[in-house]
């Protein structure tokens, strides 16, 4: 403090310590660039870098001890997607013995133009059917059985999908049964 | 004249604008953390889903090339779920050795070559091939983690443990629902499956 004043009192009169006083803007432009461009790549990795998250809630594992209750399901309601090696995908709506009409097992691919048309026209299908029956409430229900040579990748994709669709009932079911394992292994020629 | 007047109003004072910039880039330097290293890199396929994980309780299990790594958050709860750990398999683990495994990235080996990778750097623990922490129904260790760390997290911050899934794009279904079945097997049917950003309609 007490050296600062006295600089201004003494340079006060000297012509010499004023040029030196308009020296003393610096040019902050590219300064200021500089921290911008800091701020915003620290800004875009702080919040773009954090994982997300799909939550999954799997039904409790049935006790081999107590005895199920089944549940009857109309099997115009239900569509049963197999997944497979090399990202085959078969589907089925109803019974396999006895698919709804346009239902039978067919071949589809993952993504926009494959399942998820499909997903969307059959959900509005069976929306028209169970309000025919007074039910408006009673949704598609899909069923999702990962085979064994399926992928990771696949999971989340079909997982993903019935997010996007919006399909108010799906599950994962493990057991296959011979036919549906012959459906997805056999057909591969 | 009124040409020249124009050309003096060129130059701002960018002093207030310099200290709002430099006071900005200090507050998100000193909140980013920096990234820890994984000890098993995984590519995670894509989804459209914007949830994000939570940033405590929260144990990762991850899964790639057939093992299984785990990871828990919390420096406390990490320290007791390795004492309890200790005792169940009869390892004493030093406190030096808690303190290190307090602030160490995912492991994934046995418990009883656990020691080891603690002693190793950072650097080390990534090159060691780890081979994954035992999941089969003879010696299911992973099973014994996450039970611990339920408890420890219980114990220290009175909530419930979130458990997410980081699973490898190429990984066989098998691999996953095994990994599962350990979850459901204690009554865990609610858990995350961490991945990827992409578009809606790709």
């Amino acid at each position: 403090m007490a050296e600062l004043n006295t600089g201004d009192g003494g340079g006060g009169k000297d012509k010499k310590v004023r040029s030196k006083k308009q020296n003393s803007k610096v040019d902050l432009t590219a300064m200021v660039d500089l921290a911008f461009l800091l701020i915003t790549f620290f800004m875009l990795t702080t919040t773009l870098s954090k994982p997300h998250a799909m939550d999954l809630g799997l039904p409790d594992k049935n006790d081999p001890n107590k005895k199920e209750q089944d549940i009857k399901v109309d099997e115009n309601r239900t569509m049963t997607i197999l997944l497979g090696d090399n990202d085959k995908l078969v589907r089925y709506v109803g019974l396999l013995a006895t698919p709804v009409s346009g239902g039978a097992p067919k071949d589809f691919t993952y993504g926009k133009e494959g399942i998820r048309k499909e997903l969307l026209l059959r959900k509005k299908a069976v929306l028209a059917y169970s309000t025919a029956k007074g039910k408006p409430k009673n949704g598609m229900i899909v069923i999702i059985k990962p085979g064994k040579k399926s992928n990771y990748r696949n999971l989340v994709d079909i997982l993903d999908e019935m997010a996007i669709v919006d399909v108010p009932t799906y599950a994962i079911v493990n057991d296959f049964s011979p036919e549906e394992k012959q459906l997805l292994e056999g057909k591969k020629d | 004249m009124a040409v020249k007047m124009s050309k003096k109003a060129a130059s701002i004072d960018m002093t207030a604008m310099c200290d709002v910039a430099f006071l900005l880039l200090t507050f998100f330097i000193l909140t980013a953390t920096a990234k820890i290293p994984e000890a098993l890199p995984v590519d995670t396929p894509a989804s459209t889903n914007e949830n994000k994980l939570p940033e405590n309780d929260l144990a990762t299990l991850t899964i790639g090339k057939g093992k299984v790594f785990f990871d828990l958050k919390g420096r406390e709860i990490r320290k007791r779920t390795l004492e309890l750990m200790g005792q169940k398999y009869n390892v004493s683990f030093s406190e030096a050795d808690k303190d290190n495994f307090a602030i160490m990235e995912g492991f994934g080996v046995p418990i009883q070559s656990l020691k080891q990778i603690i002693d190793m750097t950072s650097a080390d623990r990534t090159k060691a091939n780890q081979p994954g922490i035992p999941k089969d129904s003879l010696d299911n260790q992973l099973a014994d983690w996450v039970q611990n760390a339920r408890i420890a997290n219980i114990e220290i911050d009175d909530k419930e443990l979130q458990i997410a899934i980081k699973g490898d794009a190429k990984e066989e279904y098998p691999a996953i629902k095994q990994v599962m079945d350990i979850l459901q097997d204690q009554k865990i049917n609610s858990f995350s499956l961490i991945t990827g950003l992409r578009a809606k309609d790709k």
